[in-house]
């Protein structure tokens, strides 16, 4: 397939006579051997599976060559073997589903409404085999009562299962019975969620955990232990045990297995040719310090290939890579960037509109359902219309000349092109207008394809009168297009780094390392935040070694400037050009950057619960580490020891869950056992999180004859003083039975709160959740990204997490800095807003400015005081609330103005008349 | 009204989900009627109240802002 030709028009697919199951959607439907891997593909090319195209596998039928418009298919064309020399590799394979057919207690590949968890989410899809119309294998009946059973192949010690916990069935599951709920609508329904210990531990997680229960999804802690299929052959019955033993039986419309991750099956292929150690899982083996590096130099690793994980660790796990890949190659970096030259811009601004329109056939993707020749005709008309051209693909490159022809021959000042989308094909044509000398914002396009041809194919006199408004409304706009310039900010190539904790130092490093110069700030006396009070990682690695370690390279590095009792006072600037004065010991310094990593870090809640303060017996992880640093032969002594989860989290008050403490419990528990083989230990819990492969961990405890009960939050454990004794008090949830322990110690797994940071979030303008941690960009898909430019996050001050995702995180936080960092100068988007000569400084904008990039001015005119706003070009993304908001069009936005968005109602208008 | 009224229906579309939304629509081949006209904007918030009505008072049938 020439991708450069092929123009995804979809003939080929609708002419290949070879039907073969679709994979995208799980086999649950038909595409052809000829096919769009799934429709947002970028780019959107089509693609010749080499298995069942009949041409490949029996040299006959061609047809699709015969019906490409362009010529895009060539079978000729053969596999070539390339050779790229590389300075560092990345392995990023991801996982493979669970397959559920050997468990065969489930019944999957037996009973047709069984299905796995992704075959679910393609069910759901608008883009699946239905369309998103919910519908059951058996009799494509609409499922009105569906269960999920998690830990499908995970968290499963016998033959056949993985022993880790693959972290996200939990949340994958919950969020499908929401979207199931959504589906159904009205009436009866009901989603049942089969689970063990539910684990709602990232970011906003447990919040949505609550809401579904609130919302009457059941979740039942039972591991049903055989589905059998429904009279007919259709739904099934599940027979599971509830927590107090007894039997229980129910019938289901349909059910979903939440299947769990692996390595991918090549995994082993791969480690070997690289090199790479894997462990007996077959993900890749990492540090706890180094968390994306693998033993190999220069082969670093991300995503589920290293451990199950969410999409926004692997996104901040790829992006701490991609810094770890380009630190190796910091001598090489710009060394073979290319800019391309354009000749001078011609000014167009005294100029009457002089207007160009191209109206694309797309082969017979448009042409045969719009008539085009009609279109061109009526285009001609329109006012300032000088030329209108008629192609058989616009995007072409000879069309590309013509355009730049025309342009130059009838001296056209505007531009108007008639075919596709302009999200995916603007940026051709404005390269075009460019290579032309016109400035590329004096072009419109009518997309006359996607919105037009393609969605009402059999009502083509429709959708011609629908292509003539199109292009009516972007003549109407375009005439009222003038040339923009993008602005461009001087960066600053240097870095701000508030916190001097593990993820703060590790940045600072970092930064240092990639030749930035970062002045690190630590509000206290010392670096090291946190990391002093952790005795081991939860894969057993000592943490001092480590910290005073990367404690003495950050204070002696040439590029880090360490400041000590730091406060940052003031903030001025936007990204690539900030400026702050910090205070030390009273004296203020100014320091200019170009991007800030905030790294400020969290502590442990200081509980008020459980006597906690009252009896010296009582303590928090962190006391209880110290101890087993320095009173380990106290420790070894006790007879009892005894560990509550949750105090503080997962509360109404704190309504997240903190994530290192189920497994801190369990490493604590483990080592005690190791110490003292006779201790008793218990772990009171509401969930155990061992997530990924802690869960092992787990399991290793429980051997160990660790105790382990459940809790409920109604029935908290009840700690008090009988004389000398502390005295532990819960009801066993499967004995249904009050017990009652004795312990020598409590240990109270406390919350982890973000430290205080209001001063920063109104310096800087940044956002907190409720719960005081900054928040990011984009939950997924940019994690380590504040709601700020140019401003990045790691560590606790975003969401409670260990060690190793906070270095990770802070890795990620200098991977994305460098994309501002790199340049001297950073170009800005040209559609910002523009404060017209109608404001009158009523301010009504600036609340509504979602980027804080509107301020108000005073000014004096002929004696007179005067007030306006005034728009921060680098702060502005032009989304326009201003000019929505705007009583007398005092802020316009380039490019999308008022009187454009007027000319282009008035112009859909005038086809009523 | 009668039975064959066809409605000019207005809708603003940001051009980052809305408007991407229609898009995949096209390149799904979901067919729909082909009443409506669309005005792509840079996010649903920049639609004035003003062009809403100016769109209904001069005889647009319905305005969708789609963000």
């Amino acid at each position: 397939m020439d991708l450069d030709k092929c123009i995804a028009c979809g003939l080929c697919a609708e002419k290949c006579p070879k039907k073969v199951d679709d994979p995208y959607n799980a086999g649950l439907s038909k595409r052809k051997a000829i096919y769009l891997q799934y429709s947002q593909t970028v780019p959107l090319k089509y693609a010749i599976d080499p298995d069942t195209c009949l041409y490949k596998i029996k040299g006959k039928c061609q047809a699709c060559v015969k019906f490409c418009p362009t010529g895009a298919i060539n079978f000729e064309d053969q596999g070539e073997t390339r050779t790229l020399q590389v300075g560092s590799v990345i392995l990023a394979p991801g996982y493979q589903a669970f397959d559920p057919a050997a468990l065969t207690a489930y019944g999957y590949g037996r009973i047709p409404d069984v299905v796995t968890s992704l075959e679910y989410e393609r069910l759901l899809s608008a883009g699946g085999p239905y369309q998103g119309h919910l519908v059951r294998p058996s009799d494509h009946k609409e499922p009105r009562k569906v269960a999920w059973i998690q830990c499908v192949g995970s968290r499963n010690t016998t033959p056949g299962g993985n022993s880790y916990c693959s972290t996200v069935c939990c949340m994958y599951a919950v969020k499908q019975t929401l979207v199931t709920a959504e589906h159904l609508g009205r009436g009866e329904q009901s989603q049942t969620i089969f689970y063990m210990d539910l684990r709602s531990h990232n970011k906003e997680f447990e919040r949505y955990y609550q809401d579904a229960k609130a919302k009457g999804v059941r979740f039942i802690k039972s591991r049903p232990h055989s589905v059998e299929p429904g009279p007919h052959n259709i739904g099934v019955k599940l027979s599971y045990l509830t927590m107090d033993g007894t039997k229980a039986e129910e019938d289901f419309d349909l059910l979903v297995l939440s299947v769990g991750l692996e390595a991918p099956k090549d995994a082993q292929a791969m480690a070997e040719k690289f090199g790479v150690t894997l462990d007996h899982h077959n993900f890749v083996k990492t540090g706890s310090f180094s968390p994306v590096a693998t033993n190999q130099d220069g082969i670093f690793v991300c995503g589920a290939f290293r451990s199950p994980k969410a999409i926004p660790r692997s996104v901040a796990e790829a992006s701490a890579a991609a810094m770890e890949a380009a630190r190796a190659l910091v001598e090489a970096r710009g060394t073979l960037t290319r800019e391309k030259t354009y000749p001078p811009e011609r000014d167009v601004s005294p100029d009457e509109p002089r207007i160009g329109v191209f109206v694309c056939s797309c082969g017979i993707n448009i042409a045969g359902v719009v008539d085009v020749k009609g279109l061109s005709e009526y285009a001609a008309g329109l006012p300032g219309v000088v030329a209108v051209e008629n192609n058989l693909f616009t995007c072409s490159t000879d069309t590309q000349e013509l355009i730049a022809k025309k342009i130059k021959e009838l001296n056209l000042n505007r531009i108007v092109v008639a075919a596709c989308t302009p999200r995916t094909h603007e940026p051709l044509f404005q390269d075009t207008l460019r290579e032309a000398g016109l400035n590329p914002y004096l072009l419109e396009m009518a997309n006359i394809r996607n919105q037009n041809s393609w969605v009402h194919q059999q009502q083509p006199e429709a959708a011609t009168a629908k292509a003539k408004d199109q292009v009516r409304m972007a003549v109407a706009k375009v005439a009222r297009d003038y040339a923009l310039e993008r602005g461009a900010v001087q960066v600053v190539q240097k870095a701000l780094v508030v916190g001097g904790g593990v993820a703060g130092m590790t940045a600072a490093l970092e930064l240092a390392e990639r030749g930035y110069d970062a002045v690190l700030l630590e509000k206290g006396p010392k670096l090291g935040g946190n990391a002093w009070t952790l005795n081991r990682t939860w894969k057993g690695d000592e943490v001092r070694p480590f910290l005073t370690d990367l404690i003495s390279r950050v204070e002696n590095h040439p590029r880090i400037q360490v400041m000590k009792n730091a406060a940052l006072k003031t903030v001025n600037g936007s990204v690539g050009n900030f400026a702050s004065q910090v205070e030390v010991d009273g004296a203020l310094t100014p320091v200019a950057y170009g991007v800030a990593v905030l790294a400020t870090g969290g502590q442990e809640l200081q509980p008020k619960e459980y006597l906690f303060g009252q009896d010296r017996r009582v303590i928090t992880h962190q006391q209880f580490d110290t101890m087993l640093r320095e009173q380990a032969a106290n420790l070894q002594k006790a007879n009892s020891i005894a560990f509550i989860q949750c105090v503080g989290s997962r509360e109404p008050e704190r309504p997240y869950c903190s994530r290192v403490c189920c497994t801190h419990s369990v490493t604590s528990a483990i080592k005690l056992k190791e110490l003292n083989p006779q201790m008793n230990v218990y772990i009171l819990y509401r969930d155990l999180r061992t997530y990924g492969l802690r869960e092992e961990l787990y399991t290793r405890a429980r051997e160990l004859g660790v105790i382990f009960i459940k809790y409920y939050p109604d029935n908290n454990p009840r700690v008090f003083t009988d004389g000398p004794d502390l005295k532990v008090e819960i009801t066993d949830p499967i004995l249904q039975m009050p017990l009652r322990l004795t312990p020598d110690y409590l240990v109270l797994a406390a919350a982890i709160i973000p430290n205080a940071a209001q001063d920063l979030v109104e310096l800087f303008k940044a956002s907190v959740n409720a719960e005081g941690f900054f928040t990011e960009a984009h939950p997924k898909l940019r994690p380590v990204d504040s709601m700020v430019d140019g401003l990045y996050l790691a560590g606790l001050c975003h969401h409670p997490k260990p060690l190793d995702e906070a270095i990770s995180q802070a890795k990620a936080a200098v991977s994305r800095a460098g994309l501002v960092l790199a340049k001297e100068v950073m170009q800005l988007d040209a559609i910002k807003s523009q404060v017209t000569e109608k404001c009158d400084g009523c301010a009504l904008c600036l609340d509504v400015c979602p980027y804080k990039a509107l301020k108000l001015e005073e000014y004096r005119d002929n004696g007179h005081a005067h007030r306006r706003i005034v728009s921060d070009k680098a702060l502005c993304k032009g989304c326009g609330l201003c000019e929505a908001t705007c009583p007398k069009e005092g802020v316009t936005i380039h490019h999308f103005t008022m009187d454009q968005l007027k000319a282009q109602v008035d112009a859909v208008i005038e086809s009523l008349n | 009204m009668s039975d064959n009224f066809e409605p000019v229906i207005l809708g603003f579309l940001c051009n980052w989900c809305a408007y991407a939304g229609a898009d995949l629509a096209g390149v799904s081949r979901l067919q729909y009627p082909p009443n409506l006209r669309v005005v792509r904007v840079n996010c649903s918030g920049m639609v004035h109240p003003d062009l809403v009505a100016r769109a209904l008072d001069k005889g647009v049938d319905g305005v969708m802002v789609m963000g």
